[in-house]
């Protein structure tokens, strides 16, 4: 979760204000939402994914399932695969999640009764980057009709994404292997500031032509986290494929949590639909992302500053809240037990725990680590 | 081409369907029926004031919007956990249950169709009253289990036919898992008395079934939080460890916001902390963890002795409200001359009734009275007020005489 320069959550502004428009409307109630969700929600949150000039919307072949967070979007999507996709209930589909990726993706696609899930090349450990011809080449052996997971941008936990060049050969690949893409995007907006910058894959793919899901998540952009506001917007070839699509995505949703959650659909499509609020949040998602940024800027300066072993242009080439350090297991534990600075084994750090007050003490420990550990 | 041109179109929901014709409906007289929310005597919606003022105090206290931990609020999740089992009870007091945070009642329900599915597998097989909430039947069924039944209402008598419930449960196969709706039995209203859920009881521990209770309705039955939730603490009494699914839509009137809980009662606290760990891993590839708001109104009310209070006097004035709906329902049966038994009509509990009326009847209550209930001749008795329940009556006396 996202914190500030003193290490604190926070709730966005604009969230604050719309949350006391909220409670001062005395129309509204507790009424249940429809299966699929609260419509401005639904309709905004999927504008905010594909554009406003979005042809998939003009066209009418976009449909949209308000679900709990970007867990409960995937799975939906997860589900409706599982029942309707490449024949009828065929749980043989090959699965592929990015080497690593989000823990959760896998049990995800495996509660939803999928049987073959396997990992595609994507983290280059050695060169710290994209692997991305170990990528192209998993995507040309996989068998036809296989689902890809892709993050949408700010890859979890390496983030590490690809360049708009290589997302153009990506799904090149993937038109003409007939694979089926489904995007998980849950940092939009705040990986690079710029919602479109962050939307720029997704949109390629549905300018290419491509049917595909995709999975939003609004905890962070939004600073939702606990109200759990997510969708999955679905993109198809016409509107009565999509319609028919979500009247079988609505027989999921009931038999799982029957409605969504409404406050946090509330918010966030209270906030959308004015663009004064819309603004605002704006640059409330900006101030986020942007801190992160100076955070990365300000490490690597001094790593670099100190004569730190190794390159480090990684940490501000790399996007969004996580970096993958490069640090190994030995050098992590170190940082841990001696340092007392807490990351994962695989050198992840959350460069939201990074603060002005810190910076000096982090880039000094992992100087250290990667100075006296091999 | 598409990848979705075999995908078939999902059938209307036919309670959905009920309330899409009422809408396009233009009789200023116009009754709906199928809703299944509460509603005032003005046929509004209603949003009680105690959940009024835990909101006015939450956004008081200013709290982040962290993710809550996958099993649920703390507060919640215990204070869920006591109200079903009461203070008092001696599971609850040895710590040997788990509560976690559901989706509200389906949500809660799936969470526990999941887990016997993983975990109970002396058997796949469900046995539901005949009939049964509607959302159960898939519930279960997508989550991997199989459907059975026993014979529960009695369409001859609108009551609890006692004799076939207990002729089928005795011969379920041991270790099946069995369904009860603690109060308020949807969408029938019939509720077996206390000396029948003791018989039942006896049965279902002889014949070693796994009981999952349904409890959607607590307090808003017969206005007692405690005895609607009778049933659910005699069978535990027995040495029953039931799993249950609450729901807090209605007795808190918290409909969109979910709010509802899991229990699980074990043997001991060290079995509750195991399943708990389990719950969890069905949990998070679900939805990771649930929403705060809903949970959070709920354990400020429960938690709040004052709040408490006034949340006590309010579900009970809703009941009331619907018991004497009810009561106005046949009173006025009987000044249209109706020589029919409407009897169950005031027998029947909770929310719902089931009039007896056959589908011909009740497609005669849309088209010519602009009357809106499903085909099954069930009413959502929520819909009823002092200002229409007269041409309710009628309309029903002129179909039925």
């Amino acid at each position: 979760a996202y914190r500030t320069d003193e290490g604190q959550p926070w709730v966005l502004p604009v969230v604050k204000k719309v949350e006391q428009m909220i409670a001062n409307n005395n129309s509204l109630n507790h009424e249940y939402l429809p299966i699929l969700g609260l419509p401005e929600f639904r309709a905004n949150a999927s504008r905010i994914a594909l554009g406003d000039d979005s042809p998939a919307i003009k066209e009418n072949r976009v449909g949209s399932v308000q679900s709990l967070g970007g867990t409960g979007a995937l799975r939906i999507g997860a589900e409706f695969l599982r029942r309707w996709y490449n024949g009828n209930n065929n749980t043989a589909t090959p699965i592929y999640v990015s080497a690593p990726s989000w823990e959760n993706h896998n049990s995800v696609f495996m509660d939803a009764g999928f049987k073959d899930i396997r990992t595609y090349h994507y983290w280059d450990a050695a060169n710290r980057g994209l692997d991305l011809q170990g990528l192209l080449s998993d995507m040309e052996h996989a068998p036809e009709f296989s689902i890809f997971i892709l993050h949408a941008c700010a890859h979890n936990p390496t983030g590490t994404d690809p360049t708009p060049e290589q997302w153009k050969q990506i799904a090149a690949v993937m038109k003409r292997r007939c694979l089926f893409p489904f995007f998980d995007s849950a940092y939009q907006g705040f990986a690079s500031g710029s919602l479109d910058k962050d939307a720029w894959a997704v949109r390629y793919f549905v300018s290419e032509g491509f049917e595909l899901f995709c999975a939003q998540s609004f905890s962070k952009n939004f600073g939702l986290y606990n109200e759990r506001v997510g969708n999955l917007t679905v993109v198809g070839k016409n509107a009565d494929n999509v319609q028919r699509v979500l009247s079988q995505m609505e027989k999921i949703v009931r038999t799982t949590w029957s409605n969504p959650p409404s406050q946090g659909a509330r918010i966030v499509a209270t906030t959308l639909s004015s663009p004064q609020l819309f603004d605002e949040w704006y640059g409330n998602v900006k101030t986020m992302a942007d801190r992160v940024l100076l955070m990365r800027s300000e490490l690597r300066s001094r790593l670099e500053a100190l004569g730190t072993p190794g390159t480090w242009n990684h940490i501000t080439e790399q996007i969004g809240m996580f970096s993958f350090t490069g640090l190994n297991p030995k050098q992590v534990e170190y940082m841990i037990k001696e340092k007392h600075i807490y990351l994962m084994a695989s050198g992840r750090i959350n460069m939201c725990g990074l603060t002005t007050k810190n910076l000096d003490y982090v880039a000094k420990s992992i100087n250290e680590a990667v100075t006296k550990i091999q | 081409s598409s990848w979705w041109s075999h995908v078939e179109m999902g059938p209307p929901d036919p309670i959905l369907g009920v309330t899409e014709a009422y809408k396009r409906d233009t009789n200023s007289k116009k009754m709906n029926l199928g809703v299944g929310a509460y509603r005032d005597d003005n046929g509004k919606p209603y949003v009680l004031n105690c959940v009024r003022k835990a909101e006015a105090m939450i956004a008081s206290k200013k709290m982040d919007k962290e993710y809550l931990p996958i099993g649920g609020l703390a507060d919640f999740t215990r204070a869920s956990a006591e109200l079903a089992l009461g203070e008092n009870s001696e599971a609850f007091k040895s710590g040997r249950f788990v509560t976690v945070q559901g989706i509200s009642g389906t949500g809660s329900l799936r969470i526990g169709a999941n887990f016997l599915q993983r975990f109970f597998k002396a058997s796949r097989d469900v046995y539901l009253p005949k009939p049964s909430w509607g959302n159960h039947t898939p519930i279960f069924r997508d989550a991997g289990m199989q459907l059975q039944a026993y014979r529960y209402y009695d369409p001859k008598t609108c009551s609890l036919d006692f004799s076939g419930a207990m002729d089928d449960i005795s011969k379920i196969p041991e270790k099946s898992i069995i369904l009860l709706h603690a109060c308020a039995h949807n969408p029938t209203g019939v509720d077996p008395r206390q000396e029948q859920w003791k018989e039942l009881a006896a049965t279902v521990k002889k014949r070693n079934l796994l009981v999952y209770f349904d409890m959607a309705y607590q307090g808003f039955a017969s206005g007692d939080i405690n005895r609607d939730a009778w049933a659910v603490r005699y069978f535990i009494e027995q040495g029953i460890n039931i799993v249950l699914s609450q729901s807090f839509a209605k007795n808190m009137g918290l409909y969109g916001e979910r709010a509802g809980a899991f229990t699980v009662i074990c043997s001991d606290a060290d079995e509750a902390k195991r399943v708990e760990s389990q719950l969890k891993i069905l949990i998070r590839p679900m939805y990771s963890n649930p929403p705060v708001n809903g949970a959070r109104i709920a354990a400020m009310i429960l938690n709040t002795p004052d709040l408490r209070k006034e949340w006590l006097t309010e579900v009970k004035g809703m009941a009331d409200r619907i018991i004497s709906m009810r009561t106005q329902l046949v009173s006025n049966l009987k000044k249209e001359g109706s020589s029919h038994n409407w009897q169950h009509i005031t027998d029947q509990i909770g929310m719902f009734c089931f009039t007896g009326l056959k589908p011909e009847q009740v497609e005669r209550l849309i088209k010519e009275f602009s009357v809106y209930m499903t085909k099954d001749g069930r009413i959502s008795v929520a819909g009823v007020t002092s200002g229409n329940v007269g041409y309710l009556a009628h309309a029903i006396h002129q179909v039925t005489k």
